[in-house]
C-alpha cells in the first residue's frame, strides 16, 4: 500500500478531530475529538517508521524505529491525559450538573 | 578680649529661641524683659566695641568663629567679623534703636494674646540678630545670610497679623520684591568670586586692580540692584509702604530705622568699587534723587498717617543713594543715623497716636490730638523739625552734607541735582508738616466715641519718645559742617579710615564757605517758609469727602505705579502662567503622561475580548496559530518540496 493512502487517512482523522474539538460543546465528545487528533499523529508516524523509504530514499530499516518509540510515549501520556481529564470532567458533572464547556466561561476573569 | 563680638548677635539669638520655643509658658512681662534685655545687653558690648574702636582708631582684629564653607582649597569662608568704624557705628544705631523700639513693643502690643505676644518678640529677636550678622560680617556670604535673614524677619512681621488677607500679600510682596533686589545682590557675589577667588572685605578690596573696568561695573550694578531691593528705591521700592500692614513698631524698626538701611551700609562698605566706576555712580545718584523726588510727590496727598512716613522714608532712602551716588560716603551713613533716629521717633509718635485713635489711621478723622498728647505732640513736632532740614536739628547736618556733597561732586551736573534735591527738601517739609498739622492741630474730626478714648500713652511708650526725640535734636552735632567750626566734623574724622581709598582717587575739591554758607541760608528760609505755610493751610483742614482731582489725584493715587506694575509685570506673567498651566501642562505633558496611560487601558481592553473563557475559542486560536506558523515556515522546513515529492 502506497504512503499516501496512511497520510490521506491521517490527515481526514486529524481535521474529523479538529473540526469536532471546535464545535463541539460537550466535553466529552471534545475529549474524543482530541483523541482522534492524537490517533491521527500516531497512524502518520507508525507509517512513516514502515515506510521511510518513501520520504528517504537513502535510510536503512532501522531509521523509524523512533517513531514507533514516539508511538508508544504519546500513548502513555494520553491515558495519563484521559484519567486526569475524565475526574476533572466528573467533578464537573457533581458541581454544575453539565458537562457543556462553554458554561464554565465563568472561570475567567 | 575682641572676641566679645561674637556674644552680640548671640543673645538676640538667644532671645529668639528662647521666645520662641517657650511661647505658650512664658508671661507677658517675661516675654518682654527677655525681649529687651537681650538687645541691651547686645547695646552694652557695642558701646564697649564701640569705645575701643574709638579709642585705638583703628578696626579690631577678630579671629574667625569657624570655617563656614570649605570646599577644595578654591572656596574657602570663614565665619568671622568685622568689627571697624562703620560697623560698630551701626551696632549702636541698631541695638540702641532697636533696645527703644523693644521696649516701646512690649506697651504696644499688650492687647496680643501671649503666645503671639512673644511669637512677636521672637521674630524681633531674630531680626535684630540677622541685621547684626549683615553688618558685622567679615566677607560678602556672613552678609548675605544676614541680608536674606533680615527679609524673612520683614516677611514674617509685614504679615504678623495673618488673618488678614491683604496683610499677607502685602508680606509677599515684599519678600518677592527684595527676592528680585537679593538675585542682583548673589550674582554679584559670585562675579566677585569668579574673578577674585574671595569673598572677604579685606581681600577684595586690596585687589581692586585684578579687575578690569566692565567687571567693577557690572558688579557695583549687581550690588546696587540688591540695594534698590532691600533699600526700596526705584523700581522695586514700592513694597516699602505696604509694608505698612506690620505693626508700628515694626515698622519704626525694620521699614525705617536699619532694614532699609542694608543697601546703604552695603555700598558705603564696597565704597571703593563704587569710586572705580563713577558710571555706576551717576547711576546710584540718579536713582536715589529720582526716588528722593518721587516718592516725596505721593507723601504730599497720603491720609493714611502711615503712609506718609513709608514714603517719606523711600524718600530719605533716596538722599541716602544720592550721597553713596556723588561719593559722599560718610554723609550718606550720616544719614542713615540721623534718620534712625527721626524716623523711628515718628513712627513710634504715630503708633501712640494710633494707640490713642483706637486704630484708626486716616488722618482726615485726627486733628486736635496736642491737646490730649502732650508728649507725644512735642517729641513728633521736634522730629519733624528734623526731618524737614530745620538748622540746628539733625536732619539740617546729614540732609545739608549730602546736598553740598551733590553741588561739589566734580559732575557737570552736580548744580541739577542741588536744586532738585533742594526741591525734594521743600517737599518734605511740605508732607511732613502737613501731617502734623492735620493731626495735632485744629479741631478734632472723629467720632465721639474716638475723642473720649484719647488718652496720652503709658511711660514705656513715651520714654522711647522722648530718648529718640531727644537725638533727633542732638544727633546731628556729630558732623557739624567745616564752614562752621573748623574740625568739628568728628564722624568724618571717626569714619575717614573706611572711605580713606576713596577719598584717596576722588581729590575733592571744597567749594568755597562763603558760598556755602548762603546756599544753606536761603535752603533754611524757603524751607520755614513752607512750613509755615503748610502748617496754616492744614490747620483749618476740614473733612470735605471731595475726591482729589485732576494731578492731585494721579499722586494720590501713587503716580498709578502699581496699576503699571500690574498692567506691565504681574498680568502678562499671569497670563504666560495661565498659559503654561493649561496649555502646556494641561494639554502637553499631562496629556502625553495621560495619553500613554489611557492607551494602554484601551488595548488592554480590546486584547482582553480574547480571553472569552470559551474552551472552544481558545482552540480555534490554536489552530489558526498552527496554521498561520505553518505559512510563515512554509518554505524553511521544505514542506512545499515534501508534499510535492509524495504526491
Amino acid at each position: 500500500m502506497p504512503i499516501q493512502y496512511y497520510i490521506t487517512l491521517a490527515s481526514i482523522l486529524f481535521c474529523i478531530g479538529v473540526t469536532g474539538a471546535l464545535t463541539r460543546r460537550n466535553a466529552i465528545i471534545i475529549f474524543m475529538c482530541i483523541e482522534l487528533m492524537l490517533n491521527a499523529v500516531n497512524l502518520l508516524l507508525v507509517a512513516f517508521s514502515k515506510m521511510p523509504f518513501a520520504v528517504l530514499p537513502n535510510s536503512t530499516a532501522a531509521a523509524g524505529t523512533d517513531a514507533q518509540l514516539f508511538v508508544f510515549f504519546i500513548m502513555v501520556v494520553a491515558a495519563a491525559e484521559v484519567s486526569v481529564g475524565l475526574a476533572i470532567i466528573v467533578m464537573m458533572y457533581r458541581n454544575v450538573h453539565s458537562i457543556d464547556v462553554n458554561f464554565l466561561n465563568r472561570l475567567k476573569n | 578680649m575682641n572676641e566679645l563680638v561674637y556674644l552680640v548677635p548671640l543673645f538676640p539669638l538667644l532671645g529668639f529661641l528662647i521666645n520662641g520655643l517657650c511661647r505658650k509658658q512664658l508671661s507677658k512681662t517675661l516675654v518682654g524683659i527677655i525681649g529687651s534685655g537681650s538687645i541691651l545687653i547686645s547695646f552694652i558690648i557695642s558701646v564697649v566695641l564701640f569705645w575701643q574702636v574709638k579709642s585705638t582708631g583703628a578696626g579690631l582684629p577678630v579671629d574667625p568663629l569657624f570655617t563656614f564653607i570649605n570646599i577644595g582649597d578654591s572656596f574657602k569662608v570663614d565665619f568671622s567679623f568685622q568689627v571697624d568704624q562703620l560697623s560698630s557705628l551701626f551696632l549702636l544705631i541698631i541695638t540702641g534703636v532697636g533696645f527703644l523700639i523693644h521696649v516701646y513693643s512690649a506697651s504696644y502690643m499688650h492687647d496680643e494674646e501671649a503666645p503671639h505676644f512673644a511669637r512677636y518678640f521672637a521674630y524681633l529677636n531674630l531680626f535684630v540678630f540677622s541685621m547684626l550678622l549683615l553688618v558685622l560680617g567679615a566677607n560678602y556670604v556672613i552678609m548675605f545670610i544676614g541680608w536674606e535673614g533680615v527679609g524673612l524677619c520683614s516677611y514674617l512681621l509685614i504679615g504678623f497679623w495673618f488673618k488678614n488677607d491683604n496683610y499677607n500679600y502685602a508680606a509677599k510682596k515684599a519678600f518677592v520684591m527684595n527676592r528680585i533686589g537679593d538675585l542682583g545682590f548673589l550674582l554679584a557675589i559670585f562675579w566677585i568670586f569668579q574673578k577674585l577667588g574671595t569673598v572677604n572685605y579685606a581681600d577684595v578690596f586690596a585687589n581692586t586692580n585684578k579687575l578690569s573696568a566692565t567687571d567693577i561695573t557690572g558688579i557695583t550694578l549687581l550690588l546696587f540692584v540688591g540695594a534698590t531691593g532691600k533699600s526700596a528705591q526705584i523700581p522695586l521700592y514700592t513694597w516699602l509702604p505696604d509694608a505698612m500692614a506690620g505693626p508700628t513698631p515694626v515698622s519704626a524698626l525694620i521699614h525705617a530705622a536699619t532694614m532699609v538701611t542694608a543697601g546703604i551700609y552695603m555700598i558705603a562698605r564696597s565704597n571703593i568699587l563704587y569710586t572705580l566706576a563713577p558710571t555706576v555712580q551717576a547711576v546710584v545718584a540718579i536713582i536715589g534723587l529720582a526716588t528722593a523726588i518721587f516718592a516725596a510727590t505721593i507723601a504730599l496727598k497720603q491720609n493714611d498717617i502711615k503712609k506718609v512716613l513709608a514714603y517719606s522714608t523711600v524718600s530719605q532712602l533716596g538722599y541716602m543713594f544720592l550721597g553713596l551716588g556723588v561719593g559722599a560716603y560718610t554723609s550718606a551713613v550720616f544719614h542713615v543715623m540721623t534718620h534712625a533716629f527721626f524716623k523711628a521717633c515718628l513712627f513710634l509718635g504715630a503708633g501712640s497716636v494710633i494707640h490713642a485713635m483706637g486704630g484708626e489711621q486716616d488722618m482726615r478723622n485726627m486733628g486736635g490730638l496736642s491737646k490730649h498728647m502732650n508728649i507725644t505732640k512735642w517729641t513728633f513736632l521736634l522730629s519733624c523739625l528734623a526731618i524737614a532740614g530745620v538748622p540746628p536739628f539733625s536732619g539740617f547736618f546729614s540732609k545739608d552734607a549730602i546736598l553740598s556733597a551733590a553741588l561739589d561732586s566734580n559732575t557737570s551736573y552736580g548744580l541739577v541735582l542741588y536744586i532738585i534735591g533742594v526741591l525734594g527738601a521743600l517737599l518734605t517739609a511740605f508732607y511732613m508738616f502737613r501731617l502734623y498739622s492735620m493731626t495735632f492741630l485744629g479741631q478734632f474730626r472723629g467720632t465721639h466715641e474716638q475723642e473720649h478714648h484719647l488718652h496720652e500713652s503709658p511711660k514705656a511708650i513715651t520714654i522711647p519718645l522722648m530718648v529718640l526725640a531727644f537725638l533727633a535734636v542732638v544727633g546731628g552735632f556729630l558732623g557739624i559742617p567745616e564752614v562752621f567750626l573748623k574740625n568739628s566734623d568728628w564722624l568724618e574724622k571717626f569714619l575717614a579710615p573706611i572711605f580713606a581709598s576713596s577719598t584717596a582717587i576722588t581729590q575733592k575739591t571744597p567749594s568755597e564757605g562763603s558760598t556755602e554758607i548762603i546756599y544753606m541760608a536761603v535752603t533754611s528760609v524757603l524751607i520755614i517758609l513752607v512750613i509755615i505755610f503748610a502748617r496754616n493751610k492744614y490747620m483749618k483742614y476740614q473733612k470735605t469727602g471731595a475726591e482729589e482731582n485732576g494731578f492731585g489725584k494721579v499722586l494720590a493715587n501713587k503716580w498709578y505705579v502699581d496699576e503699571i506694575y500690574d498692567a506691565v509685570i504681574v498680568r502678562p506673567l499671569d497670563a504666560l502662567a495661565g498659559f503654561l498651566k493649561n496649555v502646556v501642562e494641561k494639554s502637553g505633558i499631562d496629556g502625553f503622561v495621560n495619553g500613554v496611560g489611557r492607551f494602554v487601558q484601551y488595548s488592554s481592553r480590546q486584547l482582553r475580548l480574547l480571553q472569552s473563557g470559551l474552551a472552544g475559542n481558545y482552540i480555534l486560536f490554536m489552530v489558526l496559530s498552527i496554521v498561520v506558523l505553518f505559512l510563515i515556515f512554509w518554505n524553511q522546513i521544505q514542506i512545499v518540496q515534501f508534499l510535492q515529492k509524495i504526491f
